[in-house]
């Protein structure tokens, strides 16, 4: 009765194989490497470039012990981190010929030292957490009433110029939180805007009420749908912006993803420069170009002797002197393609170069030839406030998207601004609410303390297993390691992260997987005190305990479903592990143990004991007899 | 090796009042320090910042408490952390200022007072965080309960599910308890581990009940209250070996875990010793006053216990 079929043994062994196979990969530990890959849209990381970066090592005489293109990096592998940085300085030399306008990106990194068959059959090591690794982890919030908001106000201005353009009269369009409010004085006029809006402005609805003045008044909002395209487009380009500002760190493996519907997760391994991460991070700004208002009011508010005039607003330079622009915004960060310092071919001066796409370029065409010898005043907002970075005068009118912006500049203002055009075209405010920084001793640290504590663990249970269960407890010894086993297997082929917080679940999983070969093995027993025969105490022992071990797995698993379902952050990584750890220990406690009595005892016909340890039978059995006697009447 | 010598089943039931007056008290207790102490939240539910420092000498925390005081922040937590060397500084939410200027301000200061300060850890949470986190904990709180009411209601009975819940909710309320009356800091793992703890001790209740349910199949003309007394003596055994094992595993966290898994640990010791006592005691006795009877488990009366089954005799 205690024999396995053939195929259940096959399905143990392939279980094992894949298991070891997988779990590998996690045992040969990292190597310094250098990652390169591309810093552009437009350049590709390929085979060529995995060629010059091998030449450019071979002429400095920098061997690496592997040098490979994975997916869209090129990474080579070093023993030292004396060559790792050497290496990088020559592959920065030999790849980047301008510093100032780099294509591809080097960075340190560290890679799995497993050997390539095993990369070849996608075995790779656990992705450590941010905890385990060391590093920076940021949650940032997307303030999505500023995107509508702004969606609203620059709406407003194509709605203010369609009017003018249709000759429809109107007496003021303002801005009232996210609605548009239009004041008409007729009917006829009424009529001619709400049908210009349905016909030209699919996202806005409109409203109509009259005002006490008599004057009628069209109420134009952002509809629901629209509402949420510009959350969704806001949340996409800030991604987008993000990757370009911390594409400019220069980190191997950084992290930038989606949480929810506004908020973003930003995670840097290995980062050290936390104050440098954080600075270019938290650089929540947004760029906008307005006209500057030169009129004889805003010249008076402008030296601090007058009202802001309606329709103005008034914000400081860098040097703290007053700027007053218009309310109407000509482009966003969003028409910026890119910003280089640069020098003035002429006068020597250093520029600041713009270049535009295609609907900026024809935007600031049109304003430009209007306003030849005004002002215009690019706005940097930070967390709200405005900050004019600078407010050139228009020379002539600039076509073509190429804008250059000079005068009362020095080298490093210069090289500040265009960083700040460049990193600075977000599509809303973000705001840091959660931050983590880990130090990288602290990373080691918590590993080794997480090993100490399952290996400890684990080494106290299975020696106190096996005095107290002989044979059967080695079989659940062995059971557990096979569960180790399985679990970091199932966790690296998931690829998933491995947190402080996942160690103590797989330690907590140990202990909890035992429970069953405890079961199991308490069972035994008692069919044995009972008198049963030993092949027929294993079967029923095992049949028995299968039922009791169904439900409390279950119930178990009940939990862990419901933190990955609710939890966030370390709670998830918890109950990642745990319900994996539940599902493998069934596996491992039920099947491989019985697989491994079977293998043992199950042809042996006339088997006499076998050895569960003292099986105690009380002397005096009337007390169980009565209780047994009474039932089975 | 065999610990457990019992010759008779162990009238646990008889005392069935007592031991559930006993559960009671603490839990009162347990309710009357989190209401009048409340928990130690960390930073992580209450938004903040936290600094760990190391020294390469042991810390002097007077001295660094004054010197955060000093950067006018007030209601600051400065304690050791693991080692002497290491230094937790708590900092409060603040009004106008990042975290990222907190966090430096700060280092600097300690830098000069003592250049060897090395930072190893920062955390800032913003206080909108801490909110979603208790209405996140409280859901899968809510979730656990139901799901397991609902899957022993299935399993077995509608009172074992009740009894189970109440006596591992109460589990969980004195875990609370604990750490409301240490001030014990509450974070984001203790509450995973107490989440993790009902899973577990409800798992604890099951293997009870399941041997309730075989007993009424078994013998037929025990009483409700000697069944339950004979499946608690009979699972004794694999209680307490099962337990100490994990309480094994736990321990070992709790020493080379290192102050990370120290809380979280401490929280599962709690759970699993209280977690044992409520199985026991707490939830066979609330399903035996809630009248759970043979008839609501054994549903075929005949074929399922053979009274001739060789291996359905005597059973301690």
């Amino acid at each position: 009765m205690n024999r396995f079929p053939i195929w259940k043994y096959a399905i143990l062994v392939v279980a094992l194989l894949v298991g070891v196979l997988y779990t590998l990969p996690n045992f040969f530990g990292e190597a310094p490497a250098v990652q390169v890959s591309s810093a552009k849209a437009t350049v590709k990381v390929d085979a060529a470039v995995e060629q010059r970066v091998r030449e450019a090592l071979q002429a400095a005489g920098v061997v690496p012990d592997l040098l490979q293109l994975e997916g869209t990096s090129v990474r080579a592998r070093f023993d030292t981190p004396d060559n790792q940085l050497k290496a990088k300085d020559v592959i920065e030399k030999a790849l980047i010929p301008d510093p100032q306008d780099p294509a591809y990106i080097v960075a340190l990194n560290l890679v799995s030292r497993s050997p390539a068959w095993l990369s070849a059959i996608h075995a790779a090591p656990m992705y450590l957490g941010l905890d385990l690794r060391g590093g920076v982890h940021f949650m940032l919030q997307v303030d999505m009433q500023a995107a509508l908001t702004k969606k609203a106000e620059s709406l407003a201005g194509d709605l203010r110029t369609t009017l003018r353009d249709k000759n429809i009269r109107h007496g003021g369009i303002a801005r009232e939180g996210d609605n548009i409010d239009i004041r008409l004085r007729d009917a006829a006029t009424l009529t001619a805007a709400r049908n210009l809006i349905t016909d030209q402005f699919p996202e806005l609805q409109v409203a109509v009420s009259s005002e006490p003045d008599g004057m009628q008044r069209l109420r134009a909002s952002i509809k629901p749908e629209a509402t949420r395209k510009v959350q969704e487009q806001a949340l996409k380009q800030n991604i987008t912006t993000l990757h370009n500002r911390i594409n400019e760190l220069g980190v191997a493996e950084p992290v930038i993803q989606q949480q929810g519907l506004d908020r973003i997760i930003v995670q840097l391994p290995g980062v050290q420069d936390t104050a440098k991460a954080k600075d270019i991070l938290g650089r929540t700004a947004t760029l906008e170009v307005r006209m500057v208002d030169e009129g004889t009011e805003a010249r008076a508010a402008e030296l601090g002797r007058g009202p802001v005039p309606f329709g103005d607003e008034k914000y400081l330079d860098r040097n703290g002197q007053a700027v007053i622009v218009k309310k109407q915004v000509i482009l966003t960060g969003e028409n910026l393609t890119d910003a280089q310092p640069g020098f003035d071919g002429q006068t020597q001066e250093p520029t600041v170069n713009l270049t535009l796409d295609a609907k900026g370029s024809r935007i600031f065409k049109d304003i430009t030839r209007e306003n030849v010898g005004k002002r215009m005043a690019i706005v940097l907002f930070e967390k709200g406030k405005g900050e004019v970075v600078t407010a050139p005068v228009i020379r002539s009118e600039i076509g073509g998207g190429r804008v250059q912006i000079s005068g009362r500049m020095t080298t490093v203002e210069a090289n500040d601004t265009a960083l700040l055009l460049r990193a600075g075209s977000l599509a809303a405010p973000m705001e840091i609410i959660e931050e983590f920084t880990i130090g990288p001793s602290l990373g080691a640290d918590n590993i080794q303390r997480g090993v100490h504590s399952v290996v400890w663990g684990m080494a106290a249970i299975a020696a106190f297993m096996c005095v107290y269960y002989m044979l059967f407890g080695v079989f659940s010894t062995l059971a557990l390691g096979v569960n180790v086993l399985l679990l970091v297997a199932i966790l690296s082929m998931l690829q998933a992260t491995l947190t402080l917080p996942g160690i103590a679940a797989m330690a907590l999983a140990l202990g909890v997987a035992i429970d069953s070969n405890v079961l199991i093995n308490e069972r035994i027993r008692e069919e044995l005190r009972a008198g049963a025969a030993p092949q027929a105490a294993i079967a029923a022992g095992y049949e028995r305990a299968w039922s009791t071990i169904l439900d409390s797995n279950v119930t178990t698993l009940i939990a862990g479903l419901a933190l990955l379902a609710f939890g966030t952050g370390p709670v998830r990584g918890f109950a990642v592990v745990h319900c994996i750890g539940i599902l493998t220990s069934m596996f491992s406690a039920v099947f491989f143990s019985r697989g491994l009595v079977n293998l043992w005892y199950g042809r042996k016909k006339k088997l006499k004991s076998v050895a569960i340890g003292q099986v105690w039978k009380p002397e005096d059995t009337s007390g169980i007899r009565s209780v047994a006697a009474r039932g089975d009447q | 090796m065999e610990f457990f010598r019992i010759k008779k089943d162990i009238p646990f039931m008889k005392y069935a009042l007592v031991l559930n007056a006993i559960s009671f008290i603490t839990f009162a207790l347990a309710v009357f320090f989190l209401v009048t102490r409340g928990l130690h939240l960390s930073v992580e539910f209450t938004g903040g910042t936290v600094m760990e420092v190391a020294y390469q000498q042991t810390a002097d925390i007077a001295k660094v408490r004054e010197t955060v005081a000093g950067l006018g922040y007030k209601d600051v937590i400065v304690q050791n952390f693991g080692t002497s060397r290491d230094v937790m500084i708590r900092l409060p939410v603040q009004q106008g200022v990042t975290s990222a200027q907190q966090s430096e301000q700060v280092l600097s200061a300690l830098k000069a007072q003592d250049a060897e300060v090395n930072l190893r850890r920062t955390e800032f949470v913003g206080p909108q965080v801490g909110d979603e986190l208790v209405h996140g904990g409280l859901m899968a709180l809510g979730m656990v309960v139901l799901g397991i009411v609902i899957y022993l209601a299935f399993r077995f009975e509608w009172k074992f599910g009740v009894a189970a819940i109440i006596a591992n909710l109460h589990d969980v309320v004195i875990i609370l308890g604990f750490f409301a009356f240490f001030q014990w800091e509450f974070s984001l793992s203790v509450l995973a581990g107490v989440l993790a703890v009902l899973g577990y001790s409800v798992n604890e209740s099951v293997v009870i009940f399941d041997r309730i349910r075989e007993a009424f199949r078994r013998f037929r003309k025990l009483s409700t209250r000697e069944v339950i007394d004979h499946a608690i003596t009979s699972t004794m055994s694999r209680t307490i070996i099962t337990h100490a094992s994990t309480e094994a595993m736990v321990l070992s966290m709790f020493f080379f875990g290192g102050p990370s898994l120290h809380y979280f640990a401490l929280a599962l010791t709690i759970g699993i010793l209280f977690g044992i006592y409520s199985s026991v005691f707490v939830a066979a006795a609330i399903a035996m006053w809630l009248g759970v009877k043979r008839e609501d488990l054994v549903k075929t009366s005949r074929s399922e216990g053979d009274p001739n089954d060789p291996n359905a005799g005597a059973v301690v």
